[in-house]
């Protein structure tokens, strides 16, 4: 049987595309305002929490401890060299809080998450259980979206708290143990370097980034065609869109805020 | 095998004695791409009536179902459902409706994350009936369909048939108007089958729900034309020779996407068409 190449329209790519950016813009609408109807399953959205918040947690702990360990150790020897070491609390101070405290999280549970969402809503989609639950008079995107989302903008919130702890902590052990560097001074220097417009950008970060990764998941996952592998095909997708919208979003967010509160 | 105890028995048979059409079909026609899956099709359900539904594999069964259910919109026609038309009608408005239309999916569509008890409830929880009126709802149900021991399984414990079963008892625990099944007995043994068709002719003689039954298999509609449920016996006996059931039975018979008949039995088996004859045979 001899094979053949279909070329694809570049016209049917872009009106996919527009189809794709319309359908997953209204279920992300949808999302939030399903968060003003009733009725609300609180108990859907609390088992989301415990699946998405406290099983993100080893990996947001992992992570959390090493960019900070890392950020510190990368930068101490180019400090050292000017003879600033002491300025090593602010460095990862900064770098964590604002961004990649929020940036490293955020991709993490997007890695986890969005996939888990993505694939277990293609699963549902293609044994027709959203068919049978539409059929049993529920609206899928009350049920099965909206507590993914709150539960995911929520958890990843306190989730990022805890990474940016952590790698404070991974860098005072870089500083001190490796640099010699004060624990007074280094804590000092952490705390003193913040302003409201840092910890502001760091935490308003996660709870986009949150939205961006279960509406993204949960739209892969709704949008699931062609059986078992659609269902790897929308997980691998979800996980690729998740990262480069958490990416944009980050970089456009970073520009408001410098835009409004101005450059330090 | 313990008796069917379901109550708004009286309620149910009055229902069905409604006047008009459970369902109705009027010039509906769907197309996926360049495919056209149902052209043109008109059909009704009287209230209280089973209609059983054949066609080859593709020839738009499963669809005609979930257009039934709105599930998905007719690219044009209407649909009336218990009297409202599906097609005007906006998702929300839908799901007010299918909490008085049951359906029996043909794969069973159970959520495969929850126990038997909590699909069987799934649409009472939602409608916030107190916990007890639930258990006494889903084990009365349950039992209808001889599954209370499945009571606290997973549905990836069970088999084929039990699926099946417990997907029946998830679609009439709300006691629905309108019952559609596609394919029940697929992919089952015979004794399954019969099993499960003894269970459609139950809920159809005894409750007087209204149906659309989609099959491959004719022998199964066959059974249910030539048999009814005795409920003092609790199994289904043959009704002498010539005698069709108290319930209205009807045969629709799909081919390239138009309908080809619309009749009992007796004029399906009087049929002069040759795809018809041969279908039968």
């Amino acid at each position: 049987m001899a094979l053949e190449l279909q070329l694809i329209s570049p016209v049917e790519v872009a009106k996919d595309f527009a189809l794709a950016v319309q359908e997953y813009t209204l279920l992300a609408g949808q999302s939030l305002t399903n968060f003003f109807r009733r009725p609300l399953y609180m108990g859907d959205m609390l088992q989301q929490a415990d699946l998405i918040g406290v099983g993100s947690l080893p990996i947001v702990i992992l992570t959390g401890l090493s960019v900070g360990a890392l950020l510190a150790l990368n930068s101490a020897s180019t400090l050292q060299r000017f003879g600033g070491i002491t300025l090593i609390g602010q460095l990862v101070s900064l770098g964590m809080v604002t961004e990649l405290g929020p940036l490293i999280t955020g991709l993490m549970v997007a890695g986890r998450n969005a996939s888990g969402m993505a694939s277990e809503l293609g699963s549902m989609i293609v044994t027709e259980q959203i068919d049978a639950m539409r059929a049993l008079g529920t609206d899928p995107t009350k049920k099965l979206v909206t507590p993914r989302v709150g539960a995911t903008a929520f958890m990843l919130f306190f989730l990022t708290i805890i990474a940016d702890l952590l790698g404070l902590i991974g860098g005072w052990g870089v500083a001190h143990l490796l640099f010699g560097l004060d624990t007074q001074q280094y804590w000092t220097s952490v705390w003193q370097i913040l302003v409201f417009r840092d910890v502001f950008t760091g935490l308003i970060k996660p709870i986009l980034f949150g939205f961006i990764i279960a509406t993204v998941g949960c739209y892969y996952g709704i949008s699931t065609r062609g059986g078992t592998q659609g269902v790897g095909r929308s997980t691998t997708q979800a996980v690729v869109a998740s990262s480069v919208l958490i990416l944009l979003v980050d970089f456009f967010v970073t520009k408001l805020i410098f835009a409004v509160f101005g450059y330090r | 095998m313990a008796s069917p105890t379901l109550p708004r028995e009286d309620e149910r048979a009055e229902a069905a004695a409604l006047p008009g059409c459970a369902i109705e079909f009027e010039n509906v026609s769907i197309a996926f791409d360049d495919k056209v899956v149902l052209s043109d099709i008109s059909f009704k359900l009287a209230h209280g009536e089973t209609k059983a539904l054949f066609g080859v594999a593709g020839s738009g069964k499963s669809t005609l179902l979930k257009l039934a259910m709105g599930l998905i919109p007719p690219d044009s026609g209407r649909i009336t459902v218990l009297g409202e038309d599906v097609t005007a009608m906006s998702e929300n408005q839908l799901f007010e409706l299918r909490r008085r239309v049951g359906i029996v999916f043909q794969e069973s569509a159970l959520f495969d994350s929850m126990k038997v008890y909590e699909n069987v409830a799934f649409r009472l929880i939602e409608e916030k009936v107190s916990a007890e009126e639930i258990e006494r709802r889903v084990r009365e149900v349950l039992r209808f369909v001889e599954l209370e021991n499945t009571y606290d399984m997973f549905p990836s414990e069970l088999s084929g048939g039990m699926r099946r079963r417990v997907a029946i008892a998830r679609a009439i625990v709300t006691e629905p108007q309108v019952l559609l099944y596609d394919s029940p007995t697929g992919g089952l043994d015979p004794v399954t089958s019969n099993t499960i068709v003894e269970l459609i002719m139950k809920q159809r003689d005894v409750y007087k729900t209204s149906a659309l039954m989609v099959t491959h298999r004719l022998q199964d509609a066959f059974t249910m034309a030539t048999h009814q449920f005795d409920k003092a016996k609790n199994q289904m006996i043959a009704l002498p020779k010539g005698q069709l059931s108290e319930v209205p039975m009807s045969f629709l018979i799909l081919r390239d996407s138009k309908v080809i008949f619309d009749g009992d039995a007796h004029q399906l088996a009087n049929s002069r068409d040759e795809y018809i004859r041969e279908y039968i045979s």
